[in-house]
């Protein structure tokens, strides 16, 4: 028998019951996109986390005061502050390295009829590099209005639509608690990233914000950015040891401050999401397995079914093997359609929902050959012992079947 | 003296065909053991025309799924075309089938939802033939049973008299020497019954091919030019229709 017969044979059983053909499928077909829409999605979602992370700056360094425990979900306990002396110790120690002090705060932020309570940060030019958000026009800040604590601010781009509601901001005043402030600049667009709009901002020189809006000397974070790939973990140990001494931690004793790396965090999460998505994957491979035991019911439903067909065609000469063929190849066909169609829902699913979650898009082609492979071979697995059992029929009991 | 009506001449077949010896069918075992064939002798020779007869439970069925190579005898020897069959295995039985063996059934078993055209077809599909010769041999097969025109019919849109006709010519179509009919006009009304005995014997007439047929009708069986008459899973009587008939 010609291969070309086979398939057009197996085509035609298909075709001729097709609401049929389509239910047995229909098990491989959610088998199918489930595993390829989860992983993808899995996928998607650890790239997002990436991306998110390098956002926020790459090889950064949080220097943060309180006692931590390593880890997601860290507790945090209160210590004295930093002040700008840590800072510059730090500048002066370490090389190879970026430092941005920081102030956080919040004020309330009056433009003209408009308010609202937005933060505030007060820190130096350096933040905008080791933060990765560099302005997009206006000026930076000036060293006299740095060392004097001058009221000047930058503006993230979401003052400049709702408060500013589209107006030159560059050069207006607006009041940031109870302090008149001069606009010099605005900050390029961020976006929202951990659930923060990182547009509604406003940065003020340090001194500015401990001076005016907080009232104390204080500095709650440190910003610190390696220069050179590869160095954080060198940088970390070094800004660790310096501050353990400037803070008088006895050897042994547990540090009132902790250093916390970007990549860090960026791995515990890209790990949680990634046993996620294996997690997932393994649900839709259960779902696949069960469309399998779907399409092998239906094949020895089909078989008993057509008993008298493959008497018919034993007596006019078919072989064992021509039979075993003609239901194999018919439940092989069977469900690398049903791979097919449930990969296009696959992707088309996990372009649908990354789009919906503004996640990244990502196709791996390696999750839509391994989803593929995995339906035909669930056809050949479970198609073996349907077709078996139609090849091994005997000629005149098969012909005598009612 | 058979040697001229030789089937294919590249295969020498002897003037015997088909030779059973002391061939039983046996179903169950000890007190429900029923003997469907009880010890069945007989040799039939290429070319002839040969209806087996007898009232139902003879034997006569078996012993057509037999010859046919569709079912084995529990014991005895049967020799196609000198070849013992019981050595061969399953699937050279469906070859012998494939090659040697055209079958007419009383229900026609033809595929449902199939072009006649598809059903004369589907023994050449299994022999390998190509498309386009394959289905030439399909219209020359259905145009000698009178059913050039009907060729895109299927089964429902065929009277049981065609049906039977399109049985026939897929039987024919691989030109095997032996047509086995079992009860071939059993579902027909007399007129369709007539139309397919012309048709065999028409058949007969221009191929030196051997038909044996089973049949429970008189008038049926002669048609034939020899006459087996089973009764109990034995052979009781052989000869011509006149002879057995009478």
């Amino acid at each position: 028998m010609r291969v070309l017969d086979v398939l057009s044979l197996s085509a035609q059983a298909i075709a001729r019951n097709k609401l049929r053909s389509f239910l047995t499928t229909l098990g491989i077909i959610i088998g199918v996109a489930s595993v390829v829409a989860m992983v993808h999605l899995g996928q998607s979602a650890t790239r997002s986390v990436t991306e998110r992370i390098a956002s926020i700056g790459s090889n950064l360094l949080f220097v943060m005061p309180g006692t931590s425990m390593r880890g997601p979900g860290a507790v945090r306990t209160s210590a004295e502050n930093f002040d700008l002396s840590d800072v510059e110790a730090i500048r002066r120690e370490v090389d190879g390295i970026e430092v941005a002090p920081a102030l956080a705060t919040t004020a309330r932020v009056v433009v003209g009829n408009a308010n609202d309570t937005i933060p505030v940060i007060g820190t130096r030019n350096e933040y905008l590099s080791v933060r990765n958000h560099p302005l997009d026009y206006g000026r930076v800040f000036e060293p006299g209005e740095l060392s004097s604590g001058a009221s000047v601010c930058i503006i993230g781009k979401t003052l400049v639509d709702e408060m500013f509601l589209g107006q030159e901001p560059l050069g207006a005043t607006i009041r940031v608690g109870r302090t008149a402030c001069r606009v010099i600049g605005v900050l390029s667009e961020k976006g929202e990233s951990m659930g923060q709009d990182r547009d509604k901002t406003i940065l003020m020189p340090i001194k500015s914000v401990q001076r005016r809006l907080v009232g104390k000397l204080d500095v709650s974070v440190i910003y610190v950015s390696a220069l050179v790939d590869g160095t954080t973990k060198r940088v970390q140990s070094q800004i660790e040891s310096l501050l353990r001494q400037r803070r008088r931690v006895d050897s042994g004793g547990v540090d009132d401050f902790y250093v916390r790396d970007t990549q860090e965090i960026a791995e515990a999460l890209e790990s949680t999401t990634n046993t996620l998505t294996v997690l997932l994957g393994a649900i839709a491979a259960v779902s696949l397995l069960v469309g399998g035991i779907g399409i092998m019911n239906i094949m020895l439903v089909s078989v008993t079914e057509r008993t008298r067909e493959i008497g018919i065609r034993l007596a006019i000469g078919a072989r064992a093997r021509d039979v075993l063929n003609q239901f194999l190849v018919e439940s092989i066909v069977l469900s690398t359609l049903g791979g097919i169609i449930g990969l296009l829902l696959g992707v088309g699913g996990t372009w649908l929902l990354t789009w919906k979650l503004d996640m990244p898009f990502v196709l791996s082609p390696l999750i839509m050959v391994v989803g593929f492979s995995f339906s035909v071979a669930i056809g050949v697995v479970f198609g073996f012992f349907p077709a078996r059992k139609a090849a091994r029929l005997n000629p005149i009991d098969a012909l005598r079947h009612e | 003296m058979n040697g001229e009506h030789g089937v294919a001449p590249a295969l020498d077949v002897p003037a015997t065909i088909v030779e059973l010896d002391d061939v039983y069918k046996i179903y169950g075992s000890g007190a429900t053991e029923v003997r469907a064939l009880d010890g069945v002798s007989l040799a039939i020779r290429a070319g002839e025309f040969v209806a087996i007869m007898g009232p139902s439970g003879s034997g006569k069925s078996t012993c057509m799924n037999i010859i046919g190579c569709l079912d084995s005898p529990s014991a005895g020897k049967y020799a196609f075309s000198g070849v013992d069959v019981g050595t061969l295995g399953r699937d050279e039985r469906a070859l012998v089938r494939r090659h040697f063996m055209g079958f007419v059934f009383q229900s026609y078993n033809l595929l449902p939802r199939t072009s006649a055209l598809s059903n004369v077809e589907l023994p050449l599909v299994y022999e390998g033939v190509r498309p386009a010769l394959r289905h030439r041999r399909a219209v020359s097969a259905l145009s000698a049973v009178g059913l050039a025109d009907r060729q895109s019919a299927t089964s429902a849109e065929l009277s049981g008299g065609q049906q039977q006709r399109v049985a026939i010519a897929r039987a024919l179509v691989t030109e095997p020497p032996v047509l086995l009919a079992d009860e071939p006009t059993g579902n027909l009304d007399t007129v369709m019954a007539r139309e397919v005995m012309t048709q065999l014997t028409d058949i007969r007439r221009e191929r030196d091919v051997t038909i044996i047929m089973v049949t429970h009708e008189p008038d049926i069986a002669r048609y034939a030019d020899r006459v087996l008459l089973f009764t109990d899973g034995k052979l009781v009587r052989d000869g011509t229709p006149s002879e057995v008939l009478a």
